[in-house]
């Protein structure tokens, strides 16, 4: 990526800073006591933490926990909606409490920028990038709109988007994912702030392209000098990125220390069952853990169960068609798990879905023991990625529960009740809790009712399709934990489709490696893991964010050496 | 840009219209000319001798086959048409649809005699309800939660309960009857005198208007309001940029593409659906026409009136999507 530093050069800084007193020696966040209340819902309660200027924290946590609510709190952004914020806060010399509105605006975007989770739906769809960097620039300067244009041409050259003065005449549309992260990045820089806030910046983006954003971040950090706050879930994208780490947990600071110190040697608990939870790229499947061993059938030994042959989908007619799954075969072995890896857009999806018999194939064949098989039956089943939208949420779990029994025939209403009665405690869930609705489950548990309804078919195969993906880390745990134990005590084989290259490892004895349409490379976990012979797969793996510091800057060197220049 | 994209979308659109523009013209064909009873007695109107009805029979060709009536009609409407009166030949010149026997006159120059005044009319009356209705919306969408915003979808639900006449007639009681601001609207065409054209249109524009805006004010306000819960909103808002420029600027240009939509089809839909304002303030247009004519059943005006205002329909529907996808060019890609 060009970093021309002459290019900007800009005289930003002075024109917004004589505005705020920049009192020497102050933190550059000073947060005091900060609690906000939606209602009687507490999401924030009695935090205090300091940020010092050109350092970064990472505020680590999981969904609830509080931490993007900090992060909007420190902007000022509850203002009239309701929310009662309380304590103090201080970021980059405005008393965020107390500011005025206009005070407050001359914070934000200039000061201090904030970098969104979702980059499509955080860019306006009508106007050109370009254009919408521009407007920010000139709320804060008064720079002419032919000055400001340049200025955005300027900042998104510096985040690496190529033939950046045609680029920024495109609507956020026709960027891909990575790039419009990179220009919602260009944005936060236009105005020099000091402290840039990321709010689950790569969490929608795939790992290959995290790692992109990761180490842009990391090199603009040591070239401006600005201060970072990086909010996330993921506690390997903090690990890669910051110096401090707090771990949050129900609006509370449960550990805040040097990012060495509390992920290599954690005092709390709580933080050592997140660090647990956090499945890991280069721990072997045999080691013991929840996930449960390879043992029972061992890998390979088995018969064969479902086998895809020359597998093939296309979709879209004539000049825009375009195949989705390509000439892929692989094989799945009573009681193994063989695990599908890729990133968006490999074909992963579109594969599971025709082992499971919901899409034909435009070419090729599914067997299952043998035979060629075409629809969806009961012998092979599905446990689908969102927990949320795939039970209906008119029917109690019972019922969705049910359903495959009733499919197959079973009329006797004591029974199904008994026989659903006993998959809610096989998953892991109450009996008693046939007649709830979805929205009275925690995600995990949603997820379990969906293991359940697939079980009730009592099938060979279940296609996992990123069953954890929308999960937590603990809750992630817990479910990939089931899911084992129904492996070796039903002799159940599993396909399980995921992008975490970390998860897919602790889950699979077999793995096929997916890039556009095609498996790339396939072998026994270990093998693929631990020699990967792909070029694909070995930067997959360097992307993936390491837990210890000194590991991550190890793959950052990776990383630089395998991209293309 | 893919320019081609665009165009091949404007070329596709172009041609769905012209289909369901042939698609009506054989629906309404064959609904008025098949229709049982004595055709040619029912076109010459009721005081016509048995001799002007065979002539008339003779001259809708209806000895031939349907195929060919309908064919002989399109003729008409592409190339003109000369019909025989016996003792001389009268020229129709393109776009023919027909004679009215009842008022002796071309239905062609009938209808075109009466467009200009429903023009008129129409347009006035849509710069104005887009200027009440899109003002009214901003504000309320501006002013959420606030009383200004209650006061303000209570008058628009009012005015979408009010009927045209209702409004219409107290505005002519009040303005030109108690007021005597203006006189009661006459029509003056816009050649003969701009001025004059414009004052005796006012109320016609303005009941017609204050009607329509409330649709307006209610699309631009919740389309904005969807607009400002959306995330790319809080960006601008997270970077400092004025609560005025999100509505005026992001709010807005969301509200900007359904605004585009409903207007072309309202303004298409003018062209036959406002006789009500028409009889009431006694203007000539085209649906004070149709009344006339539906009364004395005098089917080719019928016919040709009613393919006129479908071509409008049609044509408005069309340039709604095209423009709708010139203000989202996102809807070309789909």
């Amino acid at each position: 990526m060009s970093l021309d530093k002459a290019s900007v050069e800009a005289p930003v800084k002075d024109a917004v800073k004589d505005a705020v007193t920049d009192a020497e020696g102050e933190a550059l966040v000073e947060v005091e006591d900060l609690t906000v209340a939606f209602g009687s819902l507490r999401a924030v309660d009695g935090l205090s933490f300091r940020l010092e200027k050109g350092a970064a924290l990472g505020l680590v946590g999981e969904s609830g926990s509080g931490k993007s609510t900090v992060a909007s709190a420190l902007l000022g952004l509850h203002r009239g909606t309701g929310a009662e914020v309380g304590g103090t806060i201080r970021v980059a010399g405005t008393d965020v409490q107390r500011a005025s509105e206009t005070e407050l605006r001359r914070l934000r975007g200039a000061r201090a920028a904030m970098v969104f989770q979702d980059p499509l739906s955080s860019l306006d769809p009508y106007y050109a990038v370009g254009d919408q960097i521009a407007e920010v620039y000139r709320v804060h300067t008064k720079a002419s709109r032919r000055a400001a244009r340049a200025r955005a041409v300027d900042v998104l050259d510096r985040v690496g988007i190529p033939d950046a003065v045609r680029r920024s005449r495109s609507r956020p549309h026709e960027f891909s994912g990575g790039m419009r992260q990179r220009a919602l990045i260009a944005m936060a820089l236009a105005c020099e702030p000091d402290l840039l806030i990321a709010d689950e910046p790569t969490t929608a983006l795939d790992v290959t392209v995290q790692a992109q954003i990761l180490d842009l971040l990391h090199t603009l950090r040591a070239e401006t000098g600005m201060g970072l706050l990086l909010v996330t879930h993921d506690v390997g994208v903090a690990a890669e990125s910051v110096e401090d780490v707090l771990v949050m947990r129900h609006g509370r600071a449960v550990e805040h220390g040097p990012v060495a110190a509390v992920l290599g040697a954690p005092a709390q608990e709580y933080t050592r069952q997140l660090l647990a939870a956090v499945p890991r790229v280069d721990a072997r499947r045999e080691s013991g853990d929840a996930s449960g061993s390879g043992s029972g059938s061992g890998s390979g030994s088995g018969e064969i169960v479902l086998e895809a042959v020359g597998l093939r989908r296309e979709f879209g007619r004539g000049k825009r068609a375009f195949a989705a799954v390509d000439d892929v075969s692989l094989a799945v072995r009573r009681g193994e798990t063989l695990g599908i890896v890729g990133e968006s857009g490999s074909g992963k999806t579109t594969l599971g879905r025709m082992l499971v018999g919901l899409l034909e194939p435009t070419a090729g064949e599914v067997r299952y023991e043998g035979r060629v098989r075409s629809g969806a039956g009961p012998a092979v089943q599905m446990v689908f990625q969102d927990p949320v939208s795939s039970l209906n949420p008119r029917r109690s779990v019972g019922e969705s529960i049910a359903d495959p029994l009733r499919a197959r025939g079973e009329r006797d209403e004591a029974r199904v009740r008994e026989r659903v009665g006993e998959l809610l405690e096989r998953v892991g869930l109450d009996p008693a809790h046939f007649d709830r609705y979805p929205h009275e489950f925690s995600g995990g548990q949603r997820q379990r009712v969906g293991i359940g309804r697939a079980l009730a078919a009592e099938p060979r195969v279940i296609v996992c399709d990123e069953p954890v993906s929308a999960l937590d880390v603990t809750t992630q745990a817990q479910v990939v934990a089931l899911l084992g134990e129904l492996q070796r005590e039903l002799g159940l084989a599993l396909v399980f489709v995921a992008h975490d290259l970390a998860v897919v490892r602790q889950v699979s004895d077999r793995v096929a490696v997916m890039r556009r349409g095609r498996v790339v490379e396939s072998g026994s976990a270990d093998e693929v893991y631990e020699n990967p012979r792909d070029p694909y797969t070995r930067q997959l793996l360097a992307a993936v964010p390491a837990l210890d510091p000194a590991v991550a800057a190890r793959r950052r060197a990776v990383r630089r050496e395998l991209a293309p220049a | 840009m893919n320019l081609s994209g665009f165009g091949g979308f404007v070329a596709r659109r172009v041609i769905g219209a012209i289909i369901t523009l042939f698609a009506i013209s054989v629906v309404i064909y064959v609904v008025f000319y098949v229709a049982p009873g004595n055709v040619a007695q029912i076109t010459c109107g009721p005081r016509c001798s048995p001799a002007q009805v065979h002539q008339v029979a003779e001259q809708l060709r209806l000895d031939d086959p349907l195929y060919l009536r309908y064919w002989h009609f399109l003729q008409g409407v592409f190339v003109g048409h000369d019909y025989s009166t016996g003792t001389s030949v009268e020229h129709c010149p393109a776009p023919c649809l027909g004679l009215s026997y009842q008022s002796d006159q071309q239905v062609t120059e009938l209808i075109l005699a009466k467009l200009p005044v429903t023009g008129s009319l129409a347009l006035g009356a849509m710069v104005l309800w887009l200027l009440i209705g899109v003002g009214t919306g901003v504000l309320s969408a501006w002013r959420r939660g606030r009383p200004t915003e209650r006061l303000l979808t209570g008058l628009t639900l009012a005015g979408t309960a009010t009927p045209v006449f209702v409004i219409g007639l107290i505005l002519m009681i009040v303005v030109c009857g108690q007021l005597e601001l203006l006189p009661f609207p006459q029509y003056v065409p816009f050649a003969d005198d701009p001025e004059q054209w414009a004052w005796n249109l006012l109320l016609p524009w303005l009941s017609l208007a204050l009607i329509e805006s409330a649709k307006y004010a209610r699309l631009t306000r919740a389309s904005m309001l969807e607009t400002l819960a959306e995330d790319h909103v809080r960006t601008f808002r997270a970077y400092g940029v004025g609560e005025r420029s999100i509505i005026g600027r992001h709010a807005l240009r969301g509200a900007v593409g359904p605004l585009i939509a409903l207007s072309a089809t309202d303004f298409g839909s003018m062209f036959g659906g406002a006789v009500l304002t028409e009889t009431l303030f006694g203007l000539p247009g085209l649906g004070h026409e149709l009344v006339e004519a539906v009364k004395v059943v005098d089917l080719p005006v019928v016919v040709g009136m009613v393919l006129v205002t479908g071509f409008f329909v049609v044509i408005a529907n069309a340039v709604a999507d095209v423009l709708y996808a010139v203000a989202d060019r996102r809807v070309v890609l789909v």
